[in-house]
């Protein structure tokens, strides 16, 4: 039991040790955890409390009150869909209904149950010249349509087949 | 010169003599979208193949020794103009190739690198005159503005140190740490006249020497680069594109005020910006220009990049701090101001990333010269964003003083409608500053832009955001996409804020829904006068100003959607109703196969008709209907 349970926290020790346990660095210690299992668990946070000498509400608390940091486990492509002005001036809600009606998820469900997709709005990203935009990850797609984003979902999903077949 | 005797920063010759080709790519966030880091790939390969020398930098470009058949590639920042990217720029030939894709790269090389043709396919036509554009320097867009602070971004690399100190870079950080004293460093600011660009117009002169003037020990200056307004990306842009040019302003800040640490402050949504500002943060302090001792003056600065982590309030800057601090980022009364008391109560400056940008390139024109720029009040340049329903999308530099139609008609090239056409006349509004500034409608175009006279008919400069709205925005909608949006991002902390907003939010549904009287109207005035005046901080006090211009100037929408149940544009879902009109409708049945719910009905040839009761008003009709025939959704 015990060399489990190291394992699973080998990482976040290695993130905590690397700023030197400061609790002034929690955010950036959270941000890099988040990167390592792609969300916050919970024994984490209280692990991560521990180690700075914090009570864990504090560390829920910086945790629930930034938008990047995600509570609950994301699937492996995150759409998100910018919803800043000059997208939204652009019908980005339009771009955004046709999202979760192809991929079958709505507000309150946001990630699809084969932990494939989640799809989800985000504050203005800076790339207003190109509205509307939706970024996959990392990767930025602007000027979008209904119909190219439908295709890009497609891609994906096709993506994800053939991986499928040829393992 | 160069400021640093082992850098090699000397001038680059690109033509005779020097190097054959030089090609600028334009590296922005835009442009990469667009894949210009495939074409750049393709560009070096292809001129591998052609063999010649692929060069990356400034040290190398000038140290080669086969010049002739050498070609310098270099990734730029943004260079404002994204909705045509990628930019490739060719030198000697000063040649501006826009919306270049992979497919394309061959035809260039053969063309205008081997044979010094111009393909015309690939340059930017100009919407009004139709003749093509070679160079910038041709460009409309560009033409009519003058780049100030955007000046080197999209000429040099900003992951090149060389590059920037061959600009004479640092030479003014140098001088504010070796030739003034701290009070002179701060006198020449105040001189200046140079207000803080992050909304709020205060003189940062001023700030600095309160800072200053605090007792000596520890102190602290901040670059906010939280630039959260939607809408707004010119600090993105100054970050991606030159950002050793904000290191010298936090080190020219902190010689005024006696700090040695430093925090620059980027929202989570700018990874590039983060990546390129750690490079030239390490590099900074490899050459020794951050550090101990910097130029022999025995001072030191350090300078730390954090990345925030999503939350709109962390612009406001008390709570900026505290999130610095590794806390919630929730704003504290002021005073006591962040001058004297700030991160970790030790007294701080915090100034936004262009305001830090233009420190180094005041020091060096002197204050008199900069204050020839702008408007006696508001001296010097603004970056403003310009995006929304308008012909050139991007990013743009203007002196304070011209007016929002040289901006909207000589520069951004026109209001476009639903469709992306130009509309000589579709221009209904513009929001400036994002969701805490106002709308400015057809009486503002002439107004003067600048710090004084948009505050005085209540709206403000804010961060730059410029969004253009046509005819087809219903602005009590945008009001309460708005109210959505600080809604979201109130901290909770004090209740007008936190509840105000809310309850404003469901006033503004119930508007948009139809389910309002004329009382709804008058409560939200007063709820908004009464949150603008009461909340703690920034985000609370400005969130009701879209509320009130648009109550101001499009009173009249607000009484359509309440008495007659009309939302005028078709935007507000509950209210709208799908017409087919008979006299544009020539039964082309195109409508009819878009239809998702099979709601629309028509013979060919015949005028169509919608089932008001199956349609799900999802505009998808209209969207497609070439004639326009298609109205209220």
């Amino acid at each position: 039991m015990p060399t489990v349970m190291y394992r699973k926290f080998e990482k976040a020790c290695s993130i905590i040790e690397k700023y030197e346990a400061q609790p002034s660095k929690l955010i950036p210690i959270l941000q890099e955890v988040q990167e390592e299992y792609r969300y916050l668990p919970e024994e984490v946070m209280t692990f991560v409390a521990m180690s700075l000498k914090l009570s864990p509400a504090k560390v829920f608390g910086v945790a629930s009150f930034y938008a990047h940091f995600a509570l609950l486990p994301k699937g492996k492509y995150v759409i998100r869909l910018c919803d800043g002005t000059a997208c939204h001036v652009k019908s980005s809600q339009r771009i955004l209904d046709t999202l979760r009606k192809v991929i079958g998820v709505d507000e309150k469900n946001p990630t699809t149950a084969n932990m494939m997709f989640t799809v989800e709005t985000v504050s203005c990203l800076g790339a207003c010249g190109l509205a509307p935009v939706v970024v996959v990850n990392d990767a930025v797609h602007g000027q979008m349509t209904s119909g190219k984003a439908e295709n890009l979902v497609k891609e994906m999903k096709e993506k994800e087949g053939q991986e499928n077949v040829s393992a | 010169m160069c400021l640093l005797k082992d850098r090699v920063c000397g001038v680059v010759v690109i033509g005779p003599g020097g190097l054959k080709h030089k090609i600028i790519i334009c590296a922005g966030t835009g442009c990469i979208a667009n894949g210009a880091m495939k074409v750049y790939q393709a560009f070096t390969n292809e001129l591998k193949a052609l063999g010649m020398d692929i060069i990356e930098n400034r040290a190398d470009a000038i140290e080669s020794e086969n010049k002739s058949k050498s070609a310098y590639m270099l990734k730029s920042g943004c260079q404002g103009f994204c909705q045509m990217g990628p930019l490739v720029k060719i030198l000697p030939e000063d040649i501006l190739y826009t919306r270049v894709r992979l497919e394309d790269v061959p035809e260039i090389i053969n063309k205008t690198i081997v044979n010094q043709e111009v393909i015309e396919r690939l340059l930017y036509v100009n919407a009004q005159t139709k003749k093509t554009c070679r160079n910038q320097e041709e460009i409309p867009f560009y033409k009519q503005q003058s780049r100030f602070v955007l000046k080197m971004c999209g000429t040099l690399d900003p992951e090149d140190l060389d590059d920037y100190l061959a600009i004479d870079g640092y030479t003014q950080a140098q001088k504010a740490y070796k030739e003034l004293t701290d009070e002179q460093v701060c006198k020449e600011m105040i001189d200046s006249g140079l207000r803080g660009r992050g909304g709020g117009g205060f003189p940062t002169g001023k700030k600095w020497d309160l800072t200053r003037i605090q007792p000596k020990g520890k102190k602290y200056v901040i670059c906010n680069g939280d630039e959260g307004d939607p809408g707004a990306f010119m600090d993105r842009s100054v970050m991606e594109g030159n950002p050793h040019s904000v290191l010298e302003g936090m080190m020219i800040a902190a010689r005024a005020i006696g700090a040695d640490e430093g925090y620059i402050y980027v929202r989570a949504e700018y990874p590039l910006a983060v990546k390129r500002l750690r490079k030239a943060c390490n590099d900074a302090l490899e050459a020794g220009l951050l550090g101990d001792n910097i130029f022999g003056s025995g001072l030191s600065m350090r300078i730390q990049v954090m990345e925030g982590a999503g939350a709109f309030v962390c612009g406001e800057e008390t709570a900026l701090m505290s999130s610095v601090e590794g806390n919630r980022g929730m704003p504290s009364p002021k005073p006591p101001f962040p001058a004297q008391s700030g991160l970790w109560r030790k007294p701080t400056v915090i100034n936004n990333v262009e305001t830090l940008a233009t420190v180094p390139l005041i020091m060096r024109m002197g204050a008199a010269k900069y204050r020839e720029m702008g408007t006696p009040g508001s001296p010097g340049s603004k970056t403003f964003a310009l995006s929304g329903h308008i012909a050139n999308t991007g990013l743009i530099e203007v002196p304070f003083g011209v007016t929002l139609r040289e901006i909207i008609y000589d520069i951004g090239g026109g209001v476009t409608d639903k469709k992306g056409r130009v509309d000589p006349d579709g221009f209904k509004a513009v929001q400036i500053g994002g969701p805490s500034g106002g709308c400015l409608t057809k009486d503002h175009l002439d107004l003067l832009m600048d710090f004084d006279s948009l505050r005085n008919i209540g709206a403000m400069v804010g961060s730059g955001g410029l969004v253009v709205m046509n005819k087809t925005t219903c602005m009590v909608n945008i009001a309460k996409y708005f109210m959505q949006f600080t809604q979201n991002e109130s901290c909770g902390k004090c209740v007008l804020c936190r509840e105000g907003t809310k309850q404003m939010l469901y006033l503004l549904e119930d508007i948009c829904n139809g389910t309002a009287t004329m009382e709804t109207i008058d409560l939200l005035q007063e709820l908004a006068t009464v949150v603008q005046k009461g909340s703690l901080c920034g985000l609370g006090k400005t969130a009701p100003n879209p509320v009130l211009m648009t109550l101001k100037h499009f009173k009249d929408e607000y009484i359509a959607h309440v008495v007659d149940k009309k939302c005028p544009t078709g935007e507000c879902k509950s209210l709208a109703k799908a017409e087919i009109l008979a006299d544009r409708c020539k039964g082309c049945r195109v409508c009819v196969k878009q239809c998702p719910v099979n709601a629309i009905m028509g013979e060919f040839k015949k005028v169509h008709s919608i089932d008001e009761k199956i349609c799900i008003k999802c505009g998808a009709c209209a969207a497609v209907c070439k004639l326009d025939a298609i109205v209220g959704v």
